[in-house]
């Protein structure tokens, strides 16, 4: 039946990542490794000639290895982190080689979320390179009988000044590795106006791959020997198989056998979900298989939840009050004075993640060993799991990391590997668990379901004397302790402890909501419902005072100061306040910027089209975004224009960080046109693309103008700021446009049609 | 025994005649540059040519493919690059990748069809095909780079 025999060396067949350009001609995304390798998979960098960090090596034929420690879902992580390496270095971008690492402490933290990849490496790329440079340069130095201070590098060469004596990096790499490495104190950075590539940034290194499918995915892994699997899973969480009859499922033809896969012990963390798994020769035997499976659940105590109810009890949590996380002046003494008061609830159901491949992991358990191929955001979470899941040490996990197609937040949970790792435990050969869409949807890691009750009382020139706001949401830690239902500092600091209105009179306050589905991080978390709730409803304000609203958002943001969070949890991201204090002047700054290249007031709307406006600073990183809609007689909404300025301090790769804004306003759309998770009876009732719709070609802003402030600033984030600033703009358009004031998201509960 | 040719190579196969080519291209053959992204025709991730025609091969049976010529990104061309695969990576298209293959073998049949398409052809053609990323903005300007390449 196989058509081209190319699985006949008990290899992983990663060849296929090679690309004919001339840049990366030859080389492997991988290293070749039988899943019988010796321990520890040094990487090329390793056993390169001069070898003076993990991230590194230099061979004597000029060739210069970089590794990618942090996984590539489309945000260049794999592409940018080696840039500034390779600057600091001062090397020729064509002469370097990326090779992505597996998971392995050594290199630090690996897990790549929270839009912190060059914020928390940044530093340490630029000493990598610096530290070659600096062992290359005294090499030269050595060898031509002058100082050091004399010679100077010129991309991939160093160069003595007085008489230009050149020597490459290659010829120089066998002296240079026999020199001690130099503390970081001896180190000299490069100053900015020699940088060649921060800053100005660089494509994909991978673009060639990308766009010719030889690009390598965890859905395109591979292995001699390997079966196919695909688990019916139970469809409440925490529930049980009672009993189950697979004949049908075995007289499909290609499907081998029946697997079950143990319910977790609560609390579900990482571990898989349980159910029953078909094992079969192609991935499409193992889901007609599986359609075959009569299985008799017991679905236990989460069969009560139904989203419906769930919303209206979230509601009446946040109408009482509940607890305070940050407090200013004296809300309860304002709104005690009587006068008009202002209300509203605002409301974000449960959210998908949906990343266009669905879970799928290969893994190869034996001798006590397991070797994963995985599309994880997460490796050394991966193997943490896998680790727990087989009774096995650490460091005999091997987790390779294939090239993502989309993670948002979905793959830095390893649920789906640990599930791959336990089969191939249980069937002695390599395993590939492949999610249908239907399993991607129903069994998410959802972005929480929040409702959000605000109260203010305007003052002179409709100023907020008070302003009351509380959110209730179940909190991410649920998926790690069944009893957690408030939300924590990590999330409440997600634009809610944090508004940055200069105000005398502020209560933010949080309730409880106890989970019944798994939830998670999902690309801007908790700002997503924040931002759309202090935004849109600043909006109300500012219609209710008779203002602009962007001169109203500016009258609130006030003047430039540092917010001081004297009294409030307040982690800043993982951040030092000193390196990265919440500058409210920057945020001002973008919002002026973004009304300027906008045109704010001066663009003449006709009927049915309008403009709105929001400011929200996320990961560090302050946004502020224009969008204009169009809302014809049918109801039918059309985005002509997004403009979205960001102030992110140094942006090392502009062009990557343009496509992330210009993505994450499809993001937005997506959330907010049509992003809604629902359940009935603690089942999903979404399964595909049909009833989990997201942003098509036809429904997505025309066009997104994206304006990069230069900063010096340290570097902040870039993959996940553009999205809650959008999705609040957009709903505020839409009040201009129409009239109708969006509170309940996504926007088909508003009836424009 | 079923008989078709992928990428101009003849093959035959004797498995289930309702299983969908995608499988077979993938995981028979190997050929891994189609993707699988929703399974029911949703998202555009599996496209192929059929004969030419943009095709989702995820919901084309082996029985259907039956005879056809069919062509993946493997033989889109083959020597060098297509003028769009030229004009995605010109625009810098690709952010995580996983949807543009599909997203090519789109465009190509687009183009194929219409030398100069206008924004609602484009709307029209690529409105099947989901890209999560959100890179539909340079898809866009990328099919209008190539119309300009190709006439």
């Amino acid at each position: 039946m196989r058509g081209i025999e190319n699985v006949s060396r008990r290899r992983f067949l990663a060849g296929g990542m090679v690309a004919a350009g001339a840049l990366i001609l030859g080389v492997r995304y991988y290293p070749v490794l039988a899943a019988d390798d010796e321990l520890p998979h040094d990487t090329k960098a390793d056993n390169a000639t001069l070898h003076p960090s993990v991230y590194l090596g230099i061979n004597p034929d000029g060739t210069v290895w970089i590794v990618a420690h942090r996984s590539e879902m489309g945000t260049t992580s794999r592409t940018t982190l080696p840039l500034i390496v390779a600057d600091e270095l001062d090397a020729d971008w064509k002469r370097v080689k990326i090779e992505q690492a597996i998971g392995d402490k050594r290199y630090g933290d690996q897990n790549t979320d929270g839009s912190h990849s060059i914020r928390s490496c940044y530093n340490a790329m630029r000493e990598a390179g610096a530290t070659a440079r600096f062992m290359l340069i005294q090499a030269a130095a050595q060898q031509w009988g002058v100082p050091a201070a004399e010679c100077e590098t010129n991309l991939h060469v160093v160069v003595h000044r007085s008489t230009s004596r050149r020597a490459g990096y290659g010829e120089l790499a066998n002296a240079a590795a026999k020199l001690p490495i130099p503390r970081r104190d001896q180190l000299k950075l490069k100053p900015k106006s020699a940088w060649w590539y921060i800053g100005k940034g660089q494509v994909s290194y991978d673009l060639e791959a990308l766009v010719t499918g030889k690009a390598i995915y965890g859905m395109d892994a591979r292995m001699d020997g390997m079966v196919y699997a695909s688990v019916e899973r139970p469809p409440v969480l925490g529930g049980k198989v009672k009993s189950y009859d697979d004949k049908e499922a075995l007289k499909v033809p290609g499907v081998r056998q029946t697997v079950p896969i143990d319910p977790f012990k609560p609390p579900p963390a990482f571990q898989p979900l349980g159910g029953i798994a078909v094992i079969a020769d192609n991935s499409w035997a193992a889901f007609q298989g599986r359609k075959k499976l009569n299985i008799a659940w017991d679905n236990g105590p989460n069969e009560t939840y139904n989203s419906d109810a769930y919303k209206n009890e979230l509601r009446a949590t946040s109408h009482n009050p509940c607890k305070v996380v940050r407090i200013v002046g004296d809300t309860d003494a304002v709104f005690a004075k009587g006068g008009k008061v202002y209300e509203a609830d605002y409301y974000v159901p449960l959210l998908a993640h949906a990343a266009m491949e669905p879970m799928v992991a290969l893994a190869d358990y034996k001798d006590g060993k397991a070797t994963i191929w995985a599309p994880t955001q997460n490796p050394q979470g991966a193997q943490d799991t896998v680790a727990k899941e087989l009774g096995i040490a650490k460091e005999d996990v091997i987790c390779h990391v294939t090239l993502l197609g989309g993670g948002f937040g979905r793959k830095s949970k390893p649920d789906y590997v640990a599930e791959a790792a336990v089969l191939s435990k249980k069937m002695g050969r390599p395993v590939k668990v492949v999610w249908t869409r239907e399993d991607d949807i129903k069994f998410d890691y959802y972005n929480a379901v929040a409702s959000m009750y605000f109260k203010a009382t305007l003052g002179a020139n409709g100023k907020p004397t008070a302003w009351l706001q509380r959110s209730v949401f179940p909190p991410i830690p649920s998926i790690f302790d069944v009893n957690a239902v408030y939300g924590d500092a990590a999330h409440l600091q997600q634009g809610w402890t944090d508004i940055p209105y200069d105000l005398p009179n502020l209560r933010v306050e949080n309730g409880p909501a106890k989970a019944h589905v798994r939830i998670g991080w999902l690309r801007s978390v908790a700002n997503i419902y924040h931002g759309f709730g202090i935004q849109c409803f600043t909006d109300e304000l500012a219609h209710a005072a008779g203002r602009d609203p962007l001169d109203y958002l500016l009258d609130l943001i006030g003047q430039p100061r540092t917010i001081d969070f004297k009294g409030v949890d307040y982690p800043n991201y993982g951040a030092s306040m000193e390196a990265y204090p919440w500058e409210t002047g920057r945020l001002r700054h973008v919002t002026e910027l973004v009304a300027e290249k906008s045109d704010w007031g001066k663009r003449k709307h006709g009927k049915g089209t309008g403009v709105g406006i929001a400011a929200h600073k996320s990961f560090l990183t302050y946004v502020a975004t224009v969008v204009e809609v169009e809302v014809n007689d049918q109801g039918e909404v059309r985005i002509p224009r997004v403009d979205v300025a960001l102030d992110a301090g140094l942006v090392v790769n502009p062009e990557a960080t343009r496509a992330q804004f210009e993505g994450a306003a499809v993001f937005g759309t997506s959330v907010a046109r049509t992003g809604e998770i629902t359940a009935t009876k603690g089942v999903i009732n979404q399964s595909n693309f049909q009833d989990y719709p997201v942003a098509r070609i036809n429904e997505v802003p025309a066009q997104t103008n994206v304006y990069i402030v230069d900063s010096d600033a340290p570097p902040a984030g870039v993959g996940e700021p553009g999205v809650p600033p959008f999705i609040a703009a957009f709903c505020n358009a839409i009040f201009a446009a129409t009239g109708k004031r969006v509170r309940d998201l996504p926007i088909t509960k508003l009836g424009l049609s | 025994m079923i008989q078709l040719k992928v990428n101009g190579t003849a093959q035959s196969f004797n498995g289930a005649p309702e299983m969908p080519l995608l499988w077979y291209l993938r995981d028979i053959l190997g050929l891994t540059g189609s993707k699988f992204g929703c399974g029911i025709g949703l998202c555009g991730a599996c496209t192929v040519h059929v004969n030419g025609q943009a095709t989702r091969s995820c919901v084309t049976t082996m029985q259907a493919a039956a005879g056809k010529e069919i062509t993946t990104i493997e033989g889109l061309e083959k020597n060098g690059l297509h003028p769009v695969q030229k004009a995605w990576m010109q625009i810098n298209v690709p952010q995580c990748g996983y949807c543009q293959v599909g997203q090519i073998m789109q465009a190509v049949a687009l183009l194929n069809d219409k030398k100069q398409p206008t924004d609602q052809d484009i709307d029209d053609a690529m409105s099947g095909n989901i890209c999560r990323c959100g890179t539909y903005q340079r898809i866009r300007a990328a099919i209008r780079s190539a119309a300009g390449e190709m006439s």
